[in-house]
């Protein structure tokens, strides 16, 4: 199996199925974030479940960690072998070929949407199943509310919606591109894929964005 | 109506593979926009050996768009601002009174400089070389007629073979890859029954030579589709995709 890490189809490989598995748990994400809209008790019961100290939410965690960590090495890896083979001189005028804006940017919007996670990753993760798992003064529980405490900073909502668009971007370009990477794309696909992408990445994102701007204006806990 | 044009062209200009290149600007009067690009770049030459200055190096052989010689990165395009042709089919109607037009070689590591705009493509031929052909002889016509062939197959097959090996999905790539023309060399092969028992092996050895090459990893831009001369589709990238898999798996 050395070829994995050894051919560039290989490496594009390692990317696309990190990438895939990535858009598998913010589906997932999206759909825990919903829950937050219509009752705060649900959300606490399930966020406990995943992000406390269970021997389960760890293995879960340390997977997502992973694939991650995969994604994140390999685009290094990937990026600075195509800058090297693009030589050492550079063209001096622009390239005027059209393509897609997202897809000349993937390690860009990437190194945008990583920041935007530590950020994230500090202000629930950590306050939750960080500091349960090392016994850390100030664990919270009530996960509903600690989103409610951070959404409610009008700087925390912009620059999550922010993020959200740049995860969009990459989403756009990255759901078809890993499917043509794993060889899973001819003429007629192509539409069907690119078509697919698009309301995949809408749909993650939409979802994020609305729970993020309902939180943030008090409309969540509906159900209660 | 094609005029006569006066033009400026900023050309790349380089000794050799080692030496420091640097950009001339040379100016040209009364241009006809029915000459061809390379036709200018022959009054160009013209001008500068009367000058008793070294003419500028570029590749070209048969100007008729299928011997794949030509190259030139011109205003920020491969081949050209015109879709579909390469240089040599590029007529100065495409141009305009007092345009400044930027002509540089191919940029790629897998294309090092050889002179002036003339860059060093043997990277293809050694890519072919390992493996781009038939090895045993599939017989003549008659037989050829004789083994059925559906027809979307054949056409797609055609598709890919229209591929000249200019090296413009190189030069116009963001990431120096190789894929589409290999991709295009994988499939006219891989689609034909004739190609179809070395296909593994081909996919295999095509793709190991490109990396060993220095050629980037696609990322699926699309720029080489847009700017191949032949309208390779990337969808050949995707069965070359599929083809070295398959066979990486069965081994």
């Amino acid at each position: 199996m050395s070829w994995l890490i050894k051919s560039s189809i290989g490496r594009k490989v390692i990317q696309s199925i990190s990438g895939l598995f990535l858009i598998l748990f913010l589906l997932f994400h999206m759909s825990m974030n919903v829950v937050l809209i219509f009752s705060h008790e649900t959300y606490d019961f399930l966020a406990n479940e995943i992000l406390g100290a269970n021997w389960w939410a760890i293995v879960g965690t340390l997977i997502i960690g992973l694939g991650v960590g995969v994604h994140i090495i390999y685009a290094i890896i990937l990026t600075l072998q195509n800058w090297k083979a693009r030589g050492r001189d550079r063209y001096a005028s622009k390239s005027k070929t059209p393509v897609a804006w997202s897809s000349k940017n993937m390690f860009v919007l990437g190194v945008f949407i990583a920041l935007f996670l530590i950020v994230h990753m500090y202000q629930m993760w950590y306050q939750m199943q960080f500091k349960d798992l090392f016994g850390m003064e100030g664990v919270r529980h009530d996960g509903a509310q600690l989103v409610v405490d951070v959404l409610s900073q009008t700087w925390v909502l912009i620059a999550y919606v922010v993020a959200f668009i740049a995860l969009w971007f990459h989403l756009n370009h990255g759901f078809w591109s890993a499917l043509h990477s794993v060889g899973w794309n001819n003429d007629i696909w192509m539409k069907r894929l690119k078509r697919l992408g698009y309301f995949v990445s809408t749909l993650i994102v939409l979802g994020f964005i609305v729970v993020a701007i309902a939180v943030h204006f008090g409309y969540s806990n509906l159900l209660a | 109506m094609d005029k006569d044009i006066n033009i400026k062209v900023k050309v790349w200009r380089q000794n050799g593979p080692k030496e420091k290149g640097r950009f001339e600007t040379y100016e040209l009067k009364n241009i006809s926009q029915g000459s061809s690009f390379l036709e200018m770049l022959d009054i160009l030459n013209e001008q500068l050996v009367n000058d008793g200055k070294i003419p500028v190096a570029f590749d070209h052989d048969c100007r008729e768009g299928i011997c794949g010689m030509c190259s030139l990165y011109i205003n920020g395009h491969p081949h050209g601002p015109d879709g579909e042709i390469t240089t040599c089919q590029l007529h100065m109607r495409s141009f305009d009174e007092g345009d400044t037009i930027t002509i540089e070689p191919w940029r790629s590591a897998g294309f090092p400089i050889i002179k002036d705009l003339v860059v060093d493509r043997t990277a293809f031929e050694k890519i072919m070389q390992a493996g781009g052909y038939v090895s045993v002889n599939t017989g003549g016509i008659p037989d050829a007629n004789a083994i059925p062939i559906p027809r979307d197959k054949a056409e797609l097959a055609m598709d890919a073979a229209a591929c000249i090996g200019c090296g413009a999905c190189v030069a116009a790539c963001k990431n120096g890859s190789a894929m589409l023309f290999v991709a295009a060399k994988v499939s006219q092969l891989a689609l034909l029954p004739q190609g179809k028992p070395e296909a593994a092996r081909r996919a295999k050895s095509m793709v190991a030579k490109m990396d060993e090459l220095g050629f980037g990893n696609c990322t699926n831009i699309g720029a080489c589709e847009v700017e191949c001369p032949k309208n390779i589709s990337i969808s050949n990238i995707a069965r070359l995709n599929r083809e070295f898999l398959k066979a990486k798996l069965k081994d």
